[in-house]
């Protein structure tokens, strides 16, 4: 039979532990046996952990919610890549049959001065909530909804802020850039709302605020290499950090 | 213009994209003046071009603004990395970065740092003498000969060498930057994108070219 059912592994694992946010943190090795190809990724941390805990050991801490690819909550940084090995999925989607029999997997967590290490693997991501509460919001009557089709919007632009609005806020490619830029994330934000009739009123000042917000937590500067783009779950394309440039512009010099 | 903009990470950076399309414009001045040379008449076409940039008060002035720009590009670049490097204050162990970025978009500042020396050297080769401690008398109709200076400096082995490699960072640095700038100045599209990818790839290729054959074919005695 191919790869996928029945298939097991023998794997080493080097997975970053770290106490708290101040503790300075080390790698720790483990030798796991008989994993299943079918496991997720996350799967895979769950089996061990259940090791660790039975062994009276504490369990490796790491970020995780939907398990569908959804929430953007897993983040693990996995052999020099953002969600591991495979583009265009987060490490909750990510099965073990992507690996092979005797391999060494180094687990680190997002690497960020934005993104404090909590614990292990867990990283503080809250910067990306701040960004968004400085002004990833729209004014809103309240009431009833309106009928859908009350304000007609163009078909290229719906598809265009549907695409920047499948961001998840993972931060993927934070932890991908060489530089800890947060600008695909805020562009996608920002590009979701400039684009849609309802995010007019706010528009300029949304992005002047947004970018001041992603400066102040301490993000790297955008040097355009695309790793971002290559590593996000969700496809977001650079055309939207063009986007946000172009927005800045236009809100500063007119 | 306002403050602000210019202190934020996007306005940075578009001070990095227009001063490096400006510099990228005076590589073609630059280049095409150089071109002379292929004329193959003892440098009396080349130092025709070279005489007149050295006295007409446009292009004196045109060289000021360069400096600036090159200078204002050097110290953006400076800023930018060293903010860069804080951002992630710890690395990580295993960095697979060939699977997302080409090594060139990642190696900017490093070529950057290359193509300064280089033109450190390059200026006190040819300008210093040019405009400072002169140069080695008239040609035949009588314009300054800046050809004898290129035939002197290009019979030393080390000096094609490095000019050689020079050019390649050149190119490297252009095939990221070239497009790069374009992205920062918010011009993308999907139509012209594609274009301007490819006619970067061109010019990033053909230019630093063009140049490293110079040295090249004066020493190998083919330029005379
Ligand atoms: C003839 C000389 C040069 C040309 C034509 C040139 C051109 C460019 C261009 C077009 C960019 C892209 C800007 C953008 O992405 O918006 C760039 C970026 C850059 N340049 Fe230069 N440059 C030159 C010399 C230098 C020097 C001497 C240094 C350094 C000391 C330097 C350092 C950098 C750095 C670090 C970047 C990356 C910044 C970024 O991508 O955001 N460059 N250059
Ligand atoms: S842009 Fe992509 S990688 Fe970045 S936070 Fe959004 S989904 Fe994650
Ligand atoms: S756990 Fe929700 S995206 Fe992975």
């Amino acid at each position: 039979m191919g790869s996928g059912h029945g298939t097991e592994l023998n794997l080493t694992l080097k997975v970053w532990r770290q106490k708290n946010s101040k503790a300075a943190g080390s790698f720790e090795t483990h030798q796991l046996t008989g994993i299943s190809t079918d496991m997720s990724f996350l799967e895979m941390f769950d089996v061990l952990n259940e090791k660790l805990i039975s062994e009276g050991k504490e369990a490796i801490a790491f970020d995780h919610d939907c398990r569908e690819g959804i929430c953007g909550m897993c983040s693990m940084y996995i052999n020099g890549r953002p969600h591991g090995p495979k583009q265009g999925v987060t490490t909750c989607q990510l099965h073990m049959r992507s690996f092979k029999n005797g391999d060494t997997i180094v687990v680190e967590p997002w690497r960020s001065a934005a993104f404090p290490v909590i614990k292990d693997l867990a990283v503080d991501r809250s910067a990306f909530d701040r960004i968004i509460a400085s002004g990833g919001y729209i004014s809103v009557n309240t009431g009833n909804a309106q009928d859908a089709n009350n304000i007609l919007i163009p078909k290229t632009d719906a598809d265009e802020a549907f695409g920047a609005a499948a961001c998840i806020g993972c931060g993927a490619c934070v932890a991908a850039c060489k530089n800890s830029s947060a600008m695909l994330f805020v562009s996608a934000k920002v590009s979701q709302l400039a684009l849609l009739p309802q995010g007019q009123v706010e528009r300029k000042e949304r992005v002047k605020k947004m970018v001041a917000a992603m400066d102040e937590e301490g993000f790297g500067n955008c040097t355009n290499t695309g790793a971002c783009e290559a590593e996000c779950p969700k496809g977001i394309s650079l055309e939207n950090i063009a986007r946000m440039n172009r927005e800045l512009m236009g809100a500063t010099f007119k | 213009m306002s403050q602000g903009f210019l202190k934020s990470s996007i306005g940075k950076k578009f001070v990095m994209g227009l001063t490096g399309l400006f510099l990228i414009s005076f590589l073609v001045v630059h280049c095409f003046i150089n071109c002379l040379i292929f004329f193959n008449d003892g440098g009396l076409t080349f130092n025709i071009g070279a005489d007149f940039m050295a006295h007409n008060w446009l292009i004196r002035a045109g060289e000021l603004v360069l400096f600036f720009g090159l200078i204002v590009h050097v110290i953006q670049a400076l800023l930018l990395t060293l903010e860069n490097k804080k951002a992630r204050p710890i690395g990580y162990a295993k960095i697979d970065g060939a699977a997302n970025s080409s090594w060139y978009s990642r190696s900017m500042g490093l070529l950057g740092t290359l193509l300064l020396m280089f033109l450190i050297i390059h200026l006190v080769h040819f300008w210093v003498k040019s405009r400072f401690t002169g140069l080695p008398g008239e040609d035949a109709n009588g314009n300054e000969n800046l050809y004898a200076v290129m035939q002197e400096t290009f019979k030393m082995a080390w000096v094609v060498v490095l000019y050689a490699l020079s050019m390649i960072s050149l190119a490297y640095h252009l095939l990221h930057g070239f497009q790069s700038a374009f992205q920062t100045l918010g011009l993308n599209h999907k139509v012209y994108t594609p274009i301007i990818k490819k006619a970067g790839i061109a010019f990033s290729i053909l230019i630093p070219f063009i140049f490293a054959l110079m040295p090249i074919l004066m020493f190998l005695g083919i330029i005379k």
